[in-house]
This record gives structure tokens, C-alpha cells and sequence, in this order.
């Protein structure tokens, strides 16, 4: 299948056999950036590329809601070029770029710089989320409207690593984005019940000794915000739910019939608290691994579709910030390369998810909740005739051992490491041109791409 | 046993019991006027103290001491760590050097179990964080093995802080190993939300568990906790949680009252309790040497006898 080589010949690419979302082998006909043609038996234009993706599946290509590509700031750690390599690795489209940066995302200057090395690298779409804060520091609205308007065409407002716990704050925050249908994703976290918090609060954190982080420092920040969100009739999205209780209170909030919407991250669907047993920190993670029980209901509530979306919460950080005392660590663990894997381990080998279901969590609702689905070229659409050529050929039957070292991440803070998680991304396509095959890039882009950006 | 003693978890009822043992035979040597064994010697044991304990440095100190090893004192204070060396760097170093056993205290819990990946000698735990203090109980135990004999069904009450207490956890897990019944008496904020799951019970009135109380453990409260919401004032902290005569009175005659030091007189415990002919305070210190003289023979002499035949 490796024929198709990046900006060759006529750029049209035929790919033969693929069943989409599972279903019955189908031929793919990718021409100008959209599908051309849905079937069996299609043939190109002579010039046309073949990928040969019998027993793959096409996907629609992911959309991350929740990424940390440390680009400005912490090149050490990942940069908009190594993150989005990685997101295009791991069947990525495009990522939304938190604001967490130095200097934080948080003025139309800064966001434009981190859509345009986004653009610049190639792999995928940069869609960068912009502060709720000026610098995160929870007292006054960021230029949000300025972020709204740029180039970049913020929509999705964020102080992820901080909570705007102020509820004041939040509810002008949550008000002031319907102006250009705009979004906060909230990071749940009641700051003074988390005063040093190293570990969900419970039965392993009571024998480690580590301070305690109460699930309902998540909770009672989520119910509020639901009330808020109610209250002036707002969007709010919750990032990396953690917690049963946090299911529970986004699952009656829908029941009403507000606004709210939430993600969760691949590790909190597989991971447990049991882990920092051995001290590693490289099982620390914000929110922090939970119980059996909380993994349990997560799965439960990403197949009924009370969880929208899976977030990777990609954390890159430097060796030398996780081997460290526990307390000393980062937090925070690298996931672009091995999300897909992760739900098809936990929700698709289980039954609870079918590929539709998966990207409807993974493609869809991630790209609707970031308003994507207003652009015509945006990726993240069905995969029907006349949509952006944007997808993800994927191998479910076959199974690795994660190895760190052959991650495009700058970083190697996995949590996965040695673990064996089945599946494996052969190809992504992103508006009709390869930006993986064979699971591997197709070199770096020199340039903005040729094709038209989504904004 | 294993080749660290991070928790008092790693410790058996068999290994627990040996260590008490060989810690019997060894306070044999203290009583005379030549304290010092040949057991350890060319051994090193260096004692790697992030925080400030001289107490506790000093008891490692004479105890490696008295078992001839070489002893080297690394104190974080004014060294390469205080200038933001990593606590691997710093294992690296000792590494190097060839220690055989470093003794590590440390403000962040499961710094030991840490440092055990990054060494190759015997990691043994002086207190990490709010975590664990494995040879704190394990002289607990000696000293009320001294004093009451077998510890099998007695009962022992840990009072005070035990959220924040490293020595608490070790208690509770190496007493209910050796068949003590523990019971921990604390306000309830100053408790774990998951204390149910610990071997031990829990009662928030002191009072209750007196009487049938053979050993009362008493806890310091640090003092920057009474700014933290944990209990309105010291002095209704000291009334409901503090022993003080009419409360010692009100245990069994025999019945020892313990303190892992420092102590704050007037608060957690009344000087004239702490002075008692019951309180075993001053014992516990002195067989703090003893108990960890056992600690560092078995985790590096292990096969040979303690105290060899010439000696004797």
C-alpha cells in the first residue's frame, strides 16, 4: 500500500477495500481535497494512487478537543511541529492546542502564532483554544472576542491546568462567548479542596501518604457550572471528566435538556489509582487515575453517550520532570499516539462502542462541540461523497507493545509503555493528501499546505 | 526478608518477629561497657537526610556505628540537592561511592521507594513524607514487647494527628501483623477518608477506649495544622484529645504510655503523664539504636550470627 507517496502524480488516491466504520469493503475515491466517489469496483483516473486497505477500517480523521502542544514556551517538552506529527500518528486531523503556554494563549497574537505553525508543519489542524483568562490567572476576561475574530477563529476558551473557579467569573465567561457561539471548557478542579493534591482521595492515597484529590473538588465545580450554564442559557463544555459522580451530574444536566457537554481522556478509561503504588510519576496525571468503579462508569457513560467525546489531555513533559519524587513531578501523560488503541481496547474489544460509535466520540461531536462543523474543509465530517477527504485507515488486529522510542512526541511520558494495546493507524489523510502511510509520516511539510484552510 | 525496609507492609509476622529478636540479642551488647560489634565492618551505610532529624540521624549513626560500618552523613542541607540536584543525581553519586546501604528521610512520601530503583545497596526508610517510618514501629513494638511481653491481642490506641502521620501508618500495619488490636482516636478531619480500609479501628472519643487500652500511643500536632481548619483551638483540641492525668488514670494499671517524639507538653500530652513511671518515652529513644542495629545487621549481614562466638 505504499504507492501513494506524498504530492505525487495527478493527487488523486484511490483506496480500495476499506470498510467504513466496520462495515462492508468499500473503494474510497479521494480527488481536490474531498471524497470523489463511495463504492465497489471505482476506478481513478489513470494517474490515480492505490492504497490497498483491505481489512482496514476508515474512520472519519480524528479530532483532539484537548492537546498540549507546549509550543510557545516549552520546546523542551513538544513543539507545534513534534505534537502535531504525533497527533497525525495517532489518526489526528486536527487538535485543539491548549492555552497553557508561555506566554499563555490568551491575546489573538499569540493564537495566531500557534494556527500558523500549525499550518506551517502540515500534519494536521492546529485549532487553538483560547484563554478564558489573561494568563490563566482567574481574575479578568481575556481578550476573547479579539481570539474569536483572528485568523485562528478561536471558538473553544479555556484556563485547562487551572479551574475558573470564580463563579462570578465563569458565569460573564459563559455569557460573553454566545456572542460568536463560542464555548468554555471548563477544567473542573475547587481549588481549595486540592490544596496540594497528589492523588484521588481514597484508599490509596490514605496508605501512600500522598494529599488527597476528593472527586467532589470535580464534582461541585461540574454541578455549578451546569446550574450556571442553565441559568443564562449558555455552551459548557466540560473537559476530562474523572469521576462517576461527574457522569452522574452531566447525565441529569442533559436530562434537562441543557447546553452541556464533556470528554474524557484514554487513560482514565484504562488506568487506575492503584498504579502510583510503585511512586512512579509517571502515573501522575490532572485530574488524577480514579478507582475501578470510576473507569467502570466512564465506559458506561462514553457508550450511552453521555461522555461526547474522547480527549487525549496530551501532557508532554521532559524525563527530568517525572523522574522526580512524586511530589516533585509533573503532571500530566503524553496520548496522541496510542488514544485509538486505548478505545478500541476499552471500549470497542469490550462491546460497549461499534466504529461508529467511535467516531461519532472521536470525529463527530469533538468537531461539532469545537465548531468545526460549520467549515465546509473542516476534518471531523462523515466520510460521504463530496465531504473533506479527511480520514484514518486503521489495522484493529494486530497488537504491539507500546514502545516509547518510536513516538514523532518530543516526550516519552507514557503511561503505556511495555503494555500491549491492540490496533495500529496506517494512513491519515488530511484534505485529500497523505500525512501518514504505512504508520509512518510522510516526511515533513515544507510550507503551508497547498490546500485551502478550514478558516 | 526483602532487601529494602520502605513499609512496614514489606515486613511478615516471621521477618517482624526476627527483627525483634536479633534486636533482644543485640541489647545485650548494650549493656555492656564495650558496645561495639565487628559485624558490619567495611560496610558503609551512609544516612541521606533531606529533612532535619537529628534524633533520628544520630540513632542510625550510632547503631551502623556500633556494628563497625563506615558511616557517612549526607545531609541535604547546604549541599549539591539544595542547588536543585535530583534526588536521582544524588543516588547516583552514592551509587558510586559504593554504599551498601543508605538510610533516607525525605519530606515527599515514597522518596525511599524511589530511590531504591536508582541504587543497587539496601534502601531503608527513616521517614518519607506523610507516608511511613517502618523502624519507628518496629521500636514501638520492642519497646512494648519489653514491657507487656507478647503483643498478641493487646490493644493499642493511637491518638492525634494520624492523617499527616508517617509513624501512625507504620504502627498500624506492623501491630495488626504481630496480632495487636489497633485502635485510632483522632478529631475526624485529622483521619483518612479511606481510614476504613486499614487493619485497625477508629473511635473519635477518647474517653471510650481508655479502659480497655493497654498502650496509648500519643502523636504530636504540628502546630501549623491549627491554622487549617483541622480543630477550632488548641485548648478544645487538648480536652477532647490530650492525656492528662485523670485520663491515665482512667486505663488499666499497667497500661504504657508511648510518644514518638518530639512532643508538645500541655497539648497532645501533660508533662506530669510524660514523666510517669508508665510513660516509656525515654526507652523508646534507647531502643531506637537497638531495633536498628537489627534493621541494617539483617538487611546487610543476614547469614552470619549478630554477635559472633568470639565475642561472646
Amino acid at each position: 500500500m505504499s504507492e501513494a507517496g506524498a504530492g505525487r502524480s495527478s493527487g488523486e488516491i484511490l483506496i480500495k477495500g476499506a470498510r467504513i466504520l466496520g462495515g462492508e469493503p468499500q473503494d474510497i475515491l479521494l480527488k481536490d481535497g474531498r471524497i470523489a466517489g463511495i463504492g465497489s469496483g471505482l476506478a481513478g483516473s489513470p494517474g490515480a494512487e492505490v492504497v490497498d486497505a483491505a481489512n482496514l477500517i476508515a474512520l472519519p480523521g480524528l479530532v483532539d478537543l484537548h492537546t498540549h502542544l507546549r509550543e510557545p514556551g516549552r520546546e523542551d517538552a513538544e513543539t507545534v511541529a513534534s505534537g502535531t506529527a504525533a497527533a497525525a500518528l495517532g489518526g489526528y486531523t486536527v487538535v485543539h492546542a491548549m492555552a497553557n503556554t508561555s506566554p499563555v494563549a490568551d491575546t489573538a497574537g499569540v493564537v495566531e502564532q500557534v494556527w500558523r505553525l500549525g499550518r506551517q508543519a502540515g500534519h494536521c489542524d492546529v485549532q487553538p483554544v483560547g484563554a478564558v483568562t489573561v494568563g490563566l490567572n482567574g481574575t479578568h476576561l481575556a481578550e476573547l472576542g479579539a481570539m474569536a475574530d483572528s485568523a485562528a477563529g478561536v471558538r473553544v476558551f479555556s484556563d485547562d491546568g487551572r479551574c475558573v473557579s470564580d463563579a462570578v467569573l465563569m458565569r460573564r465567561a459563559l455569557e460573553y462567548v454566545k456572542a460568536f457561539d463560542g464555548v468554555v471548557a471548563q477544567h473542573a478542579q475547587e481549588p481549595r479542596l486540592t490544596e496540594g493534591a497528589q492523588l484521588n482521595e481514597g484508599r490509596m492515597s490514605a496508605e501512600l501518604g500522598l494529599a488527597g484529590w476528593p472527586a467532589v473538588a470535580e464534582e461541585a465545580i461540574i454541578a455549578r457550572d451546569c446550574l450556571l450554564a442553565a441559568h443564562v442559557g449558555s455552551r459548557l463544555h466540560v473537559c476530562h471528566v474523572s469521576t462517576a459522580g461527574s457522569v452522574e451530574i452531566v447525565r441529569w444536566a442533559k436530562s434537562k435538556g441543557w447546553q452541556v457537554t464533556c470528554e474524557v481522556t484514554p487513560h482514565h478509561l484504562i488506568l487506575t489509582d492503584e498504579l502510583a503504588a510503585s511512586y512512579d510519576p509517571i502515573y501522575k496525571v490532572n485530574p488524577p487515575l480514579r478507582t475501578a468503579d470510576d473507569v467502570r462508569a466512564l465506559r458506561e457513560a462514553l457508550a450511552d453517550g453521555t461522555i461526547d467525546a474522547v480527549a487525549t489531555d496530551h501532557a508532554p513533559h521532559p524525563v527530568e520532570d517525572k523522574e522526580t519524587e512524586w511530589a516533585a513531578a509533573a503532571m500530566g501523560m503524553i496520548g496522541l499516539e496510542t488514544a485509538l488503541s486505548v478505545v478500541q481496547h476499552a471500549m470497542v474489544d469490550t462491546g460497549l462502542l461499534d466504529w461508529a460509535g467511535v467516531a461519532d466520540r472521536m470525529a463527530y461531536r469533538p468537531a461539532v462541540i469545537g465548531r468545526l462543523d460549520g467549515h465546509s474543509e473542516s476534518p471531523g465530517q462523515p466520510l460521504r461523497v463530496g465531504a473533506p477527504a479527511s480520514l484514518t485507515l486503521y489495522d484493529p488486529s494486530v497488537s504491539r507493545p507500546v514502545d516509547p522510542g518510536e513516538m514523532a512526541s518530543k516526550s516519552r511520558n507514557t503511561p503505556y509503555a511495555g503494555m500491549v494495546l491492540p490496533g495500529r493507524v496506517v494512513a491519515t489523510f488530511l484534505r485529500g493528501r497523505p500525512t501518514v502511510l504505512d504508520g509512518k509520516l510522510t516526511g515533513p511539510v515544507s510550507g503551508a499546505e497547498t490546500g485551502e484552510s478550514s478558516k | 526478608m526483602r532487601r529494602h525496609l520502605i513499609s512496614a507492609a514489606d515486613l511478615t509476622r516471621e521477618d517482624a518477629l526476627l527483627i525483634l529478636d536479633t534486636a533482644d540479642e543485640l541489647a545485650r551488647v548494650s549493656e555492656r561497657s564495650i558496645k561495639k560489634l565487628p559485624t558490619l565492618r567495611g560496610r558503609t551505610v551512609v544516612n541521606l537526610f533531606f529533612e532535619d532529624s537529628t534524633r533520628t540521624r544520630i540513632s542510625f549513626e550510632a547503631a551502623a556505628k556500633r556494628l563497625s560500618a563506615d558511616v557517612i552523613n549526607f545531609s541535604a542541607k547546604g549541599s549539591s540537592v539544595s542547588k536543585g540536584e535530583s534526588l536521582k543525581d544524588t543516588a547516583l553519586t552514592l551509587e558510586a561511592m559504593g554504599a551498601d546501604a543508605v538510610v533516607i528521610r525525605h519530606s515527599a512520601s515514597g522518596a525511599p521507594h524511589r530511590l531504591s530503583n536508582w541504587v543497587r545497596g539496601s534502601v531503608v526508610n527513616a521517614g518519607d513524607g506523610t507516608h511511613e517510618h517502618p523502624t519507628q514501629a518496629l521500636l514501638d513494638a520492642f519497646t512494648m514487647r519489653r514491657r507487656l511481653g507478647s503483643l498478641e491481642g493487646r490493644c493499642v490506641t493511637i491518638v492525634g494527628d494520624i492523617l499527616h502521620s508517617r509513624v501512625a501508618r507504620s504502627n498500624v500495619l506492623l501491630l495488626s501483623t504481630l496480632g495487636a488490636k489497633v485502635t485510632l482516636v483522632a478529631p475526624p478531619t485529622l483521619l483518612p477518608v479511606a481510614v476504613d480500609s486499614w487493619p485497625c479501628e477508629v473511635s473519635y472519643d477518647f474517653d471510650e477506649v481508655l479502659p480497655k487500652t493497654d498502650v496509648v500511643m500519643m502523636l504530636r500536632v504540628q502546630r501549623e495544622r491549627m491554622n487549617a481548619a483541622y480543630f477550632p483551638t488548641e485548648r478544645e483540641y487538648s480536652r477532647r484529645y490530650g492525656l492528662d492525668r485523670e485520663r491515665l488514670a482512667r486505663m488499666p494499671q499497667d497500661a504504657i504510655v508511648m510518644h514518638p517524639g518530639p512532643m508538645i507538653r500541655g497539648m497532645e500530652i501533660a508533662a506530669e503523664v510524660a514523666d510517669s513511671a508508665r510513660s516509656t518515652i525515654v526507652e523508646q529513644v534507647a531502643n531506637g539504636v537497638t531495633v536498628r542495629m537489627a534493621v541494617l545487621y539483617l538487611l546487610l549481614g543476614g547469614s552470619e550470627p549478630a554477635i559472633g562466638k568470639e565475642t561472646e
